[in-house]
């Protein structure tokens, strides 16, 4: 094959990476919304609180593999107390107080990272049993670690999906979704489901800060980059739709990564631009319910 | 007293010890009561948006940040800016910013209006960041004040501090007669029906999106005259005053003022900006108490610090 599209076919690849870790995050964003009516300016957040988590207990363990499995617990357990605390008094109030509360969260959670960990930029190293690259051609290759990144990506998402659409609790969060009075009538405790989906939101966002640690960087203000880009992902889905997030999360991932590449001037731009136009086509998202 | 006139009786003499606040302050005073003003007019103008039309935008430094840069884009770099032509290129170029946003965003309403808000406002920011003719991600400086040159005769010198204090006097005096006046309006009345309830509006034959995009092109256009006078105080003109902090600032000063009200966000800009101030004198870390009060704010204060003294139910909101 000629260099060049292998080149192509290598940045392909990295946008539907970038786009799977991206759902990882927006699903929880468009789930919390979708479910409890909460818009949460603090997911992002939980990313970056997933990075330097992963960044802590690899320092202090020695290994990748034990900071995840401790550490997606500890976040879910995070999501959980703010549930309790805070985001439950949220629910009924207008979107406004839920932006006033979730900047001062994003204040509170960014300072308690400078507190404990300082504002340095970080990285990790990648596991030794994915620290290689596949050769493609005499010059390009392809790092293992990113693909093994999309293919957890994948699991994941096809695990969320199962467990929405095929098992009980996920009967029971879509009914939550569309009549919260008659989930409650039929006697399921609602309040209980609220922050299992909360803090699951958190694990999967705190999740995906970690596993993209070692491919990227751990630096301050990764959990507003990827809040913001959620949020058009989100708005491109539909809010509320997994589906949507998903296609978004890809159509994001493509064209952010190939704006970097053809048009590294305005690569930031590039995402804001397929917004626009997904907008003017459908101004509730591809798959969003018409209000 | 009947509640306008001492509503009337309270303008007057806030507008009495601005006046007078310049005999009293030291330099740096002076420069903060600028800062405010200038945050004053920016969450007024949010205000319109938010408070009194029901849209809540969380990308509304997007038009501070126009005018901001059209004042770095007019300056000759060793030489001043025509302050008069500064100002008529940041209102206009933010009302036609706001106007062209506006057709998109307006489209889309609750919870969409927000991130789009947001997503357009970081669009601008990243458009910026990517420019280098306007200073990338650094930004650029303007190192001539800009003049208020009439045909050779200048009104005032914007360099001196106390002559900048009153300027930006003037023209939170202009918004806020501007902005009670409209709310006295068929205009403002319309906009407040909006955001009770859109549809009996339309029901009743009012062109509603048209109405919503006039209030966003007037609110981006204020937005854009604050963002001219802050660059024009401080001289740094960088991609952060588009971004989506600016706007999360302005939109918490409105909310902690009490919306709907034009005291509600001055009262805001005030509180918040002295708050930080002290803050940020006492620790590097001043974000923490900050976000605290703010969370605590949020769930204990539903119509603001100006609905402390203010009784009854919130302003509905449609």
């Amino acid at each position: 094959m000629p260099d060049d599209l292998v080149f192509f076919l290598i940045q392909v690849l990295n946008g539907v990476q970038y786009g799977l870790l991206l759902f990882l995050v927006a699903s929880g964003l468009t789930l919390v919304f979708g479910i409890m009516g909460v818009i949460n300016l603090a997911h992002g957040s939980f990313y970056m609180m997933g990075a330097y988590i992963a960044f802590s207990l690899t320092a202090l363990t020695g290994n990748l593999w034990i900071a995840i499995l401790l550490g997606v617990p500890l976040a879910a357990l995070v999501g959980f107390a703010l549930e309790t605390l805070l985001f439950r008094h949220l629910y009924c109030r207008d979107h406004l107080f839920q932006v006033l509360l979730t900047y001062g969260l994003i204040l509170v959670l960014e300072e308690l990272r400078s507190l404990a960990v300082g504002d340095d930029v970080h990285g990790i190293a990648v596991p030794k049993l994915l620290d290689f690259s596949i050769p493609l051609t005499g010059a390009l290759s392809y790092p293992v670690y990113r693909l093994a990144m999309s293919l957890v990506c994948l699991a994941v998402a096809t695990g969320m999906a199962l467990l929405i659409q095929r098992t009980r609790l996920g009967m029971t969060i879509r009914a939550g979704a569309s009549n919260r009075e008659m989930v409650e009538v039929l006697g399921i405790d609602i309040g209980r489901i609220y922050r299992l989906v909360f803090a699951g939101g958190v694990a999967l966002a705190a999740f995906a800060g970690m596993i993209a640690a070692p491919a990227a960087s751990v630096y301050p203000g990764m959990g507003n980059e990827i809040l913001i880009i959620s949020f058009v992902v989100v708005v491109i889905g539909g809010i509320g739709s997994i589906k949507g997030a998903f296609l978004g999360s890809l159509l994001i991932g493509l064209a952010s990564t190939f704006g970097q590449v053809y048009a590294p001037e305005s690569a930031g731009m590039a995402v804001y631009l397929v917004m626009a136009a997904v907008l003017l086509w459908r101004p509730t998202g591809l798959f969003g319910r018409i209000s | 007293m009947s509640r306008g006139a001492a509503q009337g009786a309270f303008v007057v003499l806030a507008l009495a010890a601005l006046t007078l606040f310049p005999l009293l302050a030291d330099a740096y005073q002076l420069q903060l009561g600028a800062k405010i003003m200038i945050w004053a007019i920016f969450a007024m103008s949010l205000d319109l948006l938010v408070g009194v039309t029901g849209l809540t935008s969380l990308g509304h430094a997007a038009f501070f940040g126009i005018g901001a840069y059209a004042l770095l884009v007019l300056s000759p770099e060793y030489a001043p800016a025509n302050f008069w032509l500064a100002l008529l290129v940041a209102v206009a170029a933010a009302a036609l910013a706001a106007l062209i946003i506006g057709l998109l965003v307006l489209r889309t309403s609750g919870v969409y209006f927000i991130m789009v808000t947001l997503a357009f406002s970081q669009m601008l920011f990243y458009a910026a960041v990517g420019s280098k003719a306007l200073g990338g991600s650094d930004g650029a400086s303007i190192y001539v004040r800009p003049s208020p040159d009439l045909w050779g005769w200048a009104p005032f010198n914007l360099a001196n501090r106390v002559h900048f204090y009153y300027v930006v006097l003037g023209a939170l005096a202009l918004t806020y007669m501007l902005l009670h006046r409209l709310a006295r309006s068929l205009f403002g009345h319309v906009l407040v029906g909006i955001r009770v309830n859109a549809h009996r509006m339309e029901a009743l034959g009012y062109p509603v999106f048209r109405y919503k995009l006039a209030a966003f092109v007037l609110a981006g256009a204020l937005a854009g005259m604050a963002g001219l006078l802050d660059a024009a105080q401080f001289g740094n003109v960088t991609p952060e005053l588009l971004g989506w902090r600016q706007s999360a600032q302005a939109l918490l000063m409105v909310i902690l003022g009490g919306m709907g009200s034009l005291s509600g966000p001055m009262l805001g800009a005030l509180v918040l900006t002295v708050l930080q101030e002290l803050l940020g004198d006492l620790t590097r870390h001043w974000p923490l108490p900050l976000g605290l009060v703010i969370i605590v704010a949020s769930l204990t204060l539903p119509r603001g610090l100006s609905g402390l003294w203010a009784r009854g139910e919130a302003p509905p909101r449609g």
